[in-house]
């Protein structure tokens, strides 16, 4: 039999069929649900008279729209209030797990499945959200789908796709302290750009992979999207069985003993070829600041706002700094803020917040920033900070401490950006508006954003770690 | 998923190209939990003066009179007429739910962005990729001929104009077949039902970890 890569060996074992036309039917193992993207889905479920497949596979969790403090008020906006209350009544109505707003297991649907153990190594997953990549660190199959497919898999279990290409991001050496994934994922972008992964499943390897928490690689895939791949891919090792173990609904006794044995099939083949592979040595890797309006416009924290050296882009890069109210040649460090916001399903892990609150310690918010928030990733995380005592850290310094959801990560709740203001944030996508009509975003690490709240500006974080 | 056969229809000129999916369909009426009743937002911004909010009434707002959906001659139009990259920009399917609550049925253009293309059909739509040419002359005859119509027939792939002309179309053999059967894709898969069921049994078996349900 030939070597296959990690991907190879997920799609096989999940093929139905082959279509003439060169697709597959694959088997889906888990559907994830969010209020968004799934009406529809219901609502053409009922029109056609049609059952879930497999109502055990699918599980629900509002987030997008949720509000994150004052919660005993109920939601205030009636448009989002109905898009949550339709999603307890589709899922009630077919018997589908949903953690509701009272629920303490709600949180970020990305940062959920993994705490939950709904998540599993060697699973097919999906959801009606691009962001579905961020699964992939622990050795599944996962990609975000449109909502016709989110009907499609509630009824037949499947989804017919065409098979991606194989690409090897491989970053050897050690990452530098100070230095996270986010950091790597975003040197990673900037250097293949948001369409360097258009067509392939994107597996990540080498030492510096190897040696990250489950957190950080789930931040490495999460934003592998932002690369134009839409599934990130990450080995099985020990760290992801010792991760898995133990969570609510990861298998127990016997059934435990049969996942793990497979479990540690799920890697590439040493001789397995990949499509193409692209290597970074992680003891070049800076921290990382997004200075314009696409994920791949970023710099290292010593850098300058750069010059456009593409002439096909140039149109684009002077937009995005029009609109980021930058000038070329500005040092990084330069750029100040309004807001700082530590959350989204890149950054909200508790391992995040441990970063961020191990540099905030005993230290104050900036007096030029108007609003420093922590939205905690899911309920157990923001308990489990509690618990270690890192909300009095963050409340201490002048940060706020909110319920978890996605917030000023999109915007679709109250948690935004007013127009021209300036935002420090953990999240994933600066485009134009993302935070809030005429917000200007600029993406970092949960340490980086943390720095720059103490300092109301860019600042390298890597100091803090010194002595 | 509704049957398509043939349609005979009153053609509605839009003179442009790129016309994005958020023009078609605004995002504040992504909030919308349903796939029906975005016919009276379709292309917002263009076909009214003031701004739209979903769930609103439509009925007393200012029109744009301009807009070629607002001129009594195209009242009832059901194919859509345009130019090139109709449905670029975000993949929302909202776009295609609102031009098929509107009435479209059928849209006309040099060429289409891929996703929105594939919505299409997975809503009973049929977009058709004609030469910049033909899409000239269409543009010509609803100019000059008040209440111009066309029949479009999917089975022998023809679109035949008043004059008698016949314009043949190209299209994928499977998409066809999907439409001619009202056949949507999970209808499709469902076709499939014993070999997923056989599929699934053995997976499940194989791996029965996976048969840990969340409750
Ligand atoms: S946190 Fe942001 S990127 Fe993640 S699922 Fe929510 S809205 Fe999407």
């Amino acid at each position: 039999m030939s070597a296959k890569t990690l991907y190879d060996k997920l799609w096989e074992t999940h093929e139905v069929r082959r279509n003439d036309d060169g697709t597959s039917l694959l088997y889906i193992d888990r559907q994830l649900i969010h209020e968004v993207t799934s009406p529809q889905a219901f609502e053409g479920l009922r029109m056609n008279q049609r059952a879930p497949w497999r109502t055990g596979a699918n599980v629900a969790v509002p987030d997008h729209n949720i509000p994150t403090k004052d919660r005993e008020k109920g939601i205030e906006d009636p448009v989002s209030k109905l898009q949550i209350d339709t999603l307890a009544s589709n899922t009630r109505n077919l018997g589908i797990t949903n953690f509701d707003m009272s629920d303490p297991r709600q949180g970020i649907v990305h940062v959920i499945g993994p705490e939950q153990g709904i998540t599993l190594p060697g699973m097919t997953i999906v959801c009606g959200d691009s962001h579905t990549s961020t699964h992939g660190a622990l050795g599944a199959l996962a990609f975000g789908i449109g909502t016709s497919e989110v009907e499609h898999v509630l009824a037949t279990q499947c989804l017919v796709q065409a098979k991606s290409k194989n690409m090897l991001v491989r970053v050897d050496g050690k990452l530098r302290r100070g230095v996270s994934a986010k950091d790597l994922i975003l040197a990673i972008i900037g250097q293949i750009g948001t369409a360097g992964g258009t067509g392939y499943a994107i597996e990540f390897g080498g030492e510096a992979i190897r040696d990250m928490s489950m957190e950080g690689r789930m931040t490495v895939c999460n934003m592998t999207i932002e690369a134009g791949a839409r599934a990130g891919l990450i080995a099985v090792d020990q760290i992801t069985i010792n991760y898995v173990k133990g969570r609510n609904f990861a298998p127990a006794g016997k059934l435990w003993e049969a996942a793990k044995s497979y479990w540690q099939t799920l890697h590439s083949d040493d001789a397995a070829i990949y499509d193409k592979v692209i290597v970074f040595d992680a003891a070049e890797i800076k921290p990382m600041v997004s200075w314009g309006t696409s994920p791949e416009m970023v710099a290292p924290v010593d850098g300058i706002v750069p010059l456009s050296v593409d002439p096909a882009k140039t149109e684009q890069h002077n937009n995005a700094l029009k609109y980021m109210g930058l000038k070329p040649g500005m040092p990084i460090e330069d750029i100040t803020f309004d807001k700082v916001f530590i959350g989204s399903c890149t950054n909200s892990r508790i391992e995040d917040l441990r970063e961020a609150a191990r540099i905030i310690k005993g230290r104050k918010v900036a007096s030029s920033i108007s609003l420093a928030m922590v939205v905690p990733g899911s309920g157990p995380v923001k308990a489990q900070a509690e618990a270690e005592g890192l909300d009095k850290i963050f409340l201490n310094a002048g940060f706020e401490w909110r319920e978890p959801g996605c917030s000023m990560c999109l915007a679709m709740n109250a948690d935004r950006l007013e127009p021209g203001e300036r935002c420090a944030s953990t999240s994933n996508r600066n485009f134009e508006g993302r935070q809030g009509q005429g917000g200007r975003t600029h993406l970092l690490s949960p340490a980086m954003a943390a720095a720059a709240a103490i300092e109301g500006h860019i600042t390298d974080v890597t100091k803090y770690y010194e002595a | 998923m509704q049957k398509f056969t043939s349609l005979t229809g009153l053609v509605a000129p839009l003179d442009r190209s790129n016309v994005d999916t958020d023009a078609i369909i605004p995002k504040q009426f992504l909030k919308s939990i349903k796939r029906s009743g975005f016919g009276p937002y379709l292309f917002d911004e263009w076909r009214y003066l003031d701004h739209g909010e979903p769930g609103q009434d439509c009925s007393n707002r200012p029109l744009n009179t301009d807009f070629v959906l607002n001129q009594d001659e195209y009242k009832g139009a059901s194919v859509l007429l345009t130019r090139s990259n109709f449905g670029c920009g975000s993949s929302r399917e909202h776009a295609p739910w609102a031009l098929l609550d509107y009435g479209f049925q059928v849209i006309l253009a040099e060429s289409f962005a891929d996703i929105f293309y594939s919505n299409c059909f997975k809503n009973g739509m049929l977009p058709i990729v004609l030469p910049a040419d033909e899409i000239g002359e269409l543009f010509q005859a609803t100019h000059n001929n008040q209440g111009f119509s066309l029949n479009v027939d999917l089975q022998t792939q023809k679109i035949t104009l008043p004059s008698g002309k016949e314009i043949e179309f190209e299209l994928d053999e499977y998409r066809k077949y999907c439409l001619l059967n009202g056949l949507d894709e999970i209808g499709q898969t469902l076709s499939y039902k014993e070999e997923i069921q056989a599929f699934e049994k053995k997976h499940l078996e194989k791996y029965s970890w996976l048969m840990h349900e969340v409750h």
